[in-house]
């Protein structure tokens, strides 16, 4: 039972990481790009830790996965930030 | 002799010389740092699968105490390659 | 069935690897190059977890693809200019280098030698039979050793002289960058959104350092991979433009960047005088040593690394510095 609930989460989560390189690829500027691979993949991490924490032995394990998809979600989101807002000024340079 | 074994210490054979091939060929200096790391971690894929022993088995700790040397001191090389060659591009601008 | 899939996960990931080495020694733009070096770095420490070498992993993720790629960046940052030789005017025998086309194959093919022979050793040696010697040794003295990680027992009480040696190569490597010039000039003060995140991210680290330290003994850690968390602190803090990064200030930096190599030549000579060994530890004090050396090597690992990112001496902060000033200021 908590194989498939798990093995459920982790392909969604997977999904979502696809659908995030799609958008990379396909999606025509760099606000676009940003915004896809930012959200996607985050919502894709969120998901796959949620798949392995089931998995895990310990509330320990579980904090430290918590923590992990927390760290990925503050630091994606600053450099998305940083680097729409550092294509911004060269924008308005130009 | 498995196959897991065979497999990842040929790929670090490939990367080894890509890497060699990359710090010859490479005009600018700091692309042939990036390849002698590059040949560095062919290696270091080379010394980890020699340890491999298998997925039920503990893996061999002596050459995973070698790589995370090796790790250390490439990293300490590149940055004293980077200083070196921030100090020939300063030199190359004055004359 | 199982076997069969991993054999497919294996192919990918070795494709993926090979690949991003072949894309980033392939393009000519060297930014490029440098971050697709980072994802290989990366990708690499993926295939070091698949193999059972958690430590390793952890080290190639915080230092191999991390540290490596933060001080590349920061390099291609500073020079956009590529140090090319002159172009000449025969370009069609000749490759972006100047070189010809025949010094590019000979070189390749030279390459592909080397790979050739390499591969042909090992396979070579996984044909005839392993020898157990050395990892039946290690497991059977691993009770005597301090610790129970047994990459940790190899790195502190097994073959602690070459760490010892190890932690020497840091620091001559930070000196010679010393004796190349001063720092860098430090980046502008981060706007809100990256200083909220340097405000919970820097003590986070500091903390899961203390922790990677502590957990070395018994689960992958240890003191290289505490020693990287630490210097990524203080290099999250010189991307925020702050000032103070973590050093201390003139002798006192010396002491610290010394301390790793002093601590482990201290307990080495003192057991000496005790009449063991050199870095011999009786088995009951194994622990209690250990954690006094990778303490001291931490913060040592630490210092250089984030002295590496620098780019050379450090331009002093603090009161002695400010009074100091102060005296070239009234002198003028």
């Amino acid at each position: 039972m908590i194989n498939i609930l798990s093995s459920i989460l982790i392909l969604a989560g997977v999904f979502f990481y696809l659908a995030g390189s799609i958008g990379l690829l396909r999606l025509p500027d760099l606000y676009s790009r940003l915004h896809a691979l930012t959200k996607a993949d985050n919502l894709g991490l969120g998901l796959l830790i949620a798949g392995l924490a089931l998995h895990s032995q310990d509330l320990f394990t579980v904090l430290k996965l918590l923590l992990i998809w927390l760290a990925v979600l503050a630091a994606s989101a600053t450099s998305a930030h940083l680097i729409a807002r550092q294509a911004r000024r060269q924008e308005t340079d130009s | 002799m498995m196959t897991t074994q065979i497999l990842y210490a040929l790929t670090g054979c490939v990367i080894v010389a890509l890497g060699l091939r990359g710090a010859l060929l490479h005009a600018s200096l700091l692309q042939r740092i990036v390849a002698i790391n590059v040949m560095g971690a062919g290696v270091f894929m080379l010394l980890i699968a020699v340890a491999y022993r298998g997925p039920g088995l503990p893996p061999d700790p002596l050459p995973h105490a070698l790589v995370l040397t090796g790790i250390v001191v490439a990293v300490s090389a590149t940055a004293l390659a980077l200083a070196l060659a921030r100090r020939l591009h300063a030199e190359q601008d004055d004359d | 069935m199982k076997t069969m899939t991993l054999h497919v996960f294996d192919g990918l990931l070795l494709l993926s690897i090979v690949a991003l080495a072949w894309a980033s020694l392939a393009t000519t733009d060297v930014r490029r190059s440098v971050i697709l070096f980072m994802a290989f770095g990366l990708v690499l420490a993926v295939a070091w977890g698949r193999l059972l070498a958690p430590d390793v992993a952890l080290a190639e993720a915080a230092i191999g693809a991390g540290l490596s790629g933060a001080l590349l960046l920061a390099a291609v940052h500073r020079q956009p200019r590529p140090l090319s030789p002159v172009s000449s005017n025969d370009s069609r025998h000749q490759g972006p280098n100047g070189l010809s086309i025949v010094v590019r194959w000979a070189v390749t093919l030279l390459s592909a030698a080397l790979a050739g022979t390499l591969a042909w050793a090992l396979l070579h040696a996984f044909s005839s039979t392993p020898h157990n010697m050395l990892p039946q040794a290690i497991s059977g003295n691993l009770a005597a050793s301090g610790v129970s990680n047994p990459v940790t027992a190899v790195l502190l009480n097994f073959r602690a002289y070459d760490t010892l040696l190890e932690l020497a190569v840091l620091l001559t490597a930070v000196l010679g960058i010393f004796s190349l010039g001063q720092a860098t000039p430090g980046y502008q003060p981060a706007g809100p959104v990256f200083d909220g995140l340097v405000h919970w991210l820097v003590p986070v680290l500091i903390l899961m350092a203390g922790y990677l330290l502590w957990v070395g003994a018994h689960a992958p850690g240890g003191a290289f991979q505490a020693g990287a968390a630490l210097a990524a602190a203080g290099v999250v803090l010189r991307l925020a433009g702050r000032s103070r990064i973590g050093l201390p200030d003139g002798s006192a930096l010396r002491i610290v960047m010394a301390a790793g190599v002093g601590v482990f030549l201290l307990v080495g000579l003192s057991l000496l005088l005790l009449g063991r060994p050199f870095l011999g530890y009786p088995p009951a004090w194994a622990g209690a040593l250990i954690l006094l050396i990778e303490t001291a090597a931490m913060l040592s690992i630490a210092a250089t690394l984030l002295l590496a990112f620098l780019g050379g001496q450090p331009e002093s902060t603090g009161v002695k510095a400010a009074a100091k000033q102060q005296r070239e200021e009234i002198s003028l």
